[in-house]
């Protein structure tokens, strides 16, 4: 993937992206906002999952923890009468202590053990935070009166362009090449002088700031949620298989993977309402079949069987 | 101090459910280094294997073990011809990645079956020796469970004799330790993949069929299951059937222990520095090779 390719397609997500602003004076459709929003969400959490997975080679299947302790943080604290911003930011600094914390521990287990270890640290979180937090929280009636859908899209809007910026830079710089070389190699990396704890901490450090970011959204967004549920790990799956879809280790794969994968779903629970669970997830296994590397591979394959 | 025992007791008695359930993953995991997440969905599939066996036959649930695991064998050679054979083609990383992708798929799908064919109700089986009890001590033994748990261990032994002294046994130990070796040494690494899968779908069945009798089975137990198991295949590490087995165990008594010390919400959170510890001083395992 060259430098210059990367950069096209950053510019051109970010024109969409800033061409988005303008949906909301065009179309002011709650269900479109509300559908356009799901997607600008997905972005960002793909795109978060993807610098620790797609660029440090890491399989994170505990993503779904630091998007729950974001969304944990920010809701209590802009309940709390924070402004919304500080609370996700608030959000979004716990998770990266939690991630650092864990991450020394988790980062001694190699490849598929790593995945594992991760799945059941998130996992052990969440059946806690249920424990803890049984009740459901809803928004107090006076920012029920005054909700308004148009600054969670804007909002929305500026995260995803954050991310997309966010990685943009990473696989530009010097960290990103360091991050690859221990993907492709960790040994080797060890041995050409890269130190790949503290750069695979990089990696988890950004990765879950982002994840942080996008659960207080979450909790900005709705009115009524368990707080456990954020912890969910459908929300690492979902990480997973939007940039699987579009293609890991790249900038355009997860933003095309979330737009497909929204849609897809969306559409399916649409249209078959009491099997779209199993037609999901037998489309799915499909497309794993038939198309490995993801959308951005298979668009590579085509391109170079048409100019040979 | 007799409450406690009883506790730890109890926790012991689904630790070796535990360790039937994480058996068949690691030997998944092991031979075709693939990580099945739809394993708890195979558990699930089980549990619902011996609902119907007894509620159609009549047979004791105990016995629907013998109809139980059959199948289970042959879905698990379904499941490899269909999906997982396809996966083993790669190399290791990419198997890693793809197994999760077909396992979530798997797992979303036939829990969606479940729903649909089952409704989302917990089911369980009756049987008229469901309320006996063996009394040692101050001790009170639920007389199913640990049936449950003399099965479970039975089952352990018997695989280990398996991969120990059968034929293929052998291969599929040999295919775990280095594929590329076993290749040349003439083994037909496809089959033993096959084997391993097949083996580790009927463990399944089986750990499904145990749950339902001692506890109950619902469409979304899956997850949790998937999720003890890969525990204990983290803490016991791989290559010793019987160090899972005892991992099991291990975790059972130790979600019991801190839910008896700390109270039931937080004994997840003793698990969780178990966990890290044993990560962080034996990153290969408790049992691992």
């Amino acid at each position: 993937m060259t430098g210059r390719r990367e950069r096209a397609w950053a510019a051109a997500i970010l024109i969409a992206l800033a061409l988005l602003t303008a949906l909301p004076r065009l179309i002011p459709r709650d269900s479109v906002i509300n559908f356009v929003f799901l997607i600008l969400l997905s972005i960002t959490l793909a795109q978060s999952w993807n610098i620790v997975a797609g660029y440090a080679g890491q399989v994170n299947l505990g993503h779904a923890a630091f998007f729950g302790l974001g969304a944990l943080v920010a809701r209590t604290l802009w309940i709390g009468g924070r402004p919304i911003v500080t609370a996700m930011v608030a959000g979004a600094v716990v998770a990266v202590l939690f991630a650092l914390l864990i991450g020394v521990a988790a980062f001694r287990l190699r490849g598929a053990y790593f995945a594992i270890g991760t799945l059941a640290l998130g996992e052990i979180l969440r059946t806690t935070v249920n424990n803890v937090l049984p009740e459901i929280s809803t928004l107090p009636a006076a920012t029920i009166a005054t909700y308004s859908l148009t600054r969670r899209y804007y909002l929305a809007l500026a995260l995803a362009a954050v991310s997309v910026v966010a990685v943009t830079a990473l696989a530009g710089s010097r960290l990103g090449l360091g991050m690859r070389a221990i993907r492709e190699d960790e040994e080797a990396a060890e041995a050409t002088g890269v130190g790949a704890l503290r750069l695979k901490l990089t990696a988890l450090a950004l990765s879950t700031g982002l994840a942080g970011l996008a659960g207080g959204l979450f909790a900005f967004y709705h009115i009524s949620y368990y707080p456990a549920h954020p912890f969910g790990p459908q929300w690492t799956f979902d990480a997973l298989l939007m940039t699987f879809i579009g293609g890991v280790g790249t900038l355009h794969g997860p933003v095309l993977g979330a737009v497909l994968y929204v849609a897809l779903k969306e559409y399916v629970a649409l249209h078959w309402v009491d099997f779209h669970l199993l037609i999901f997830g037998a489309l799915f296994i499909a497309i794993v079949l038939l198309l490995p590397g993801g959308l951005v591979q298979a668009a590579e394959r085509v391109r170079r069987l048409r100019w040979g | 101090m007799s409450l406690l025992a009883q506790q730890l007791l109890l926790g012991l008695l689904i630790g070796g459910l535990y360790g039937l359930a994480a058996a068949g993953l690691s030997l998944v995991f092991g031979v075709m280094k693939v990580l099945d997440v739809a394993h708890g969905e195979l558990i699930m599939l089980g549990g619902y294997g011996v609902v119907f066996v007894v509620a159609l036959l009549g047979l004791d649930p105990f016995a629907a073990l013998l109809i139980v695991i059959p199948l289970s064998l042959l879905l698990g050679a379904v499941l490899y011809w269909g999906l997982f054979g396809f996966v083993v083609r790669a190399d290791e990383e990419t198997r890693v990645k793809n197994s999760l992708l077909i396992g979530f798929g798997l797992a979303l799908a036939l829990h969606a079956l479940a729903v649909q064919l089952w409704t989302a109700d917990e089911r369980s089986v009756v049987t008229p020796y469901a309320g006996a009890v063996v009394s040692v001590g101050p001790l009170t033994i639920p007389l199913v469970r640990l049936a449950s748990l003399v099965i479970a261990f039975a089952l352990i032994g018997g695989l280990h004799l398996l991969l120990a002294r059968w034929r293929w046994g052998k291969a599929i130990r040999a295919t775990a330790e280095d594929w590329q070796a076993a290749m040349l040494t003439g083994i037909d690494i496809r089959r033993a993949y096959l084997l391993a899968f097949a083996i580790g779908t009927a463990l399944a069945g089986a750990a499904g069929t145990l749950v339902t009798i001692g506890y109950s089975v619902s469409p979304s137990i899956g997850l949790e299951w998937t999720l003890k198991a890969l525990i204990v295949v983290v803490l016991a590490g791989l290559g010793s059937m019987l160090g899972t087995f005892v991992g099991g165990l291990l975790l059972g008594v130790a979600e019991a222990a801190s839910a008896a010390s700390f109270g039931g919400p937080y004994r997840e959170v003793v698990g969780l520095v178990i966990f890290v510890v044993v990560l962080v001083v034996r990153p290969r395992g408790l049992f691992g090779r």
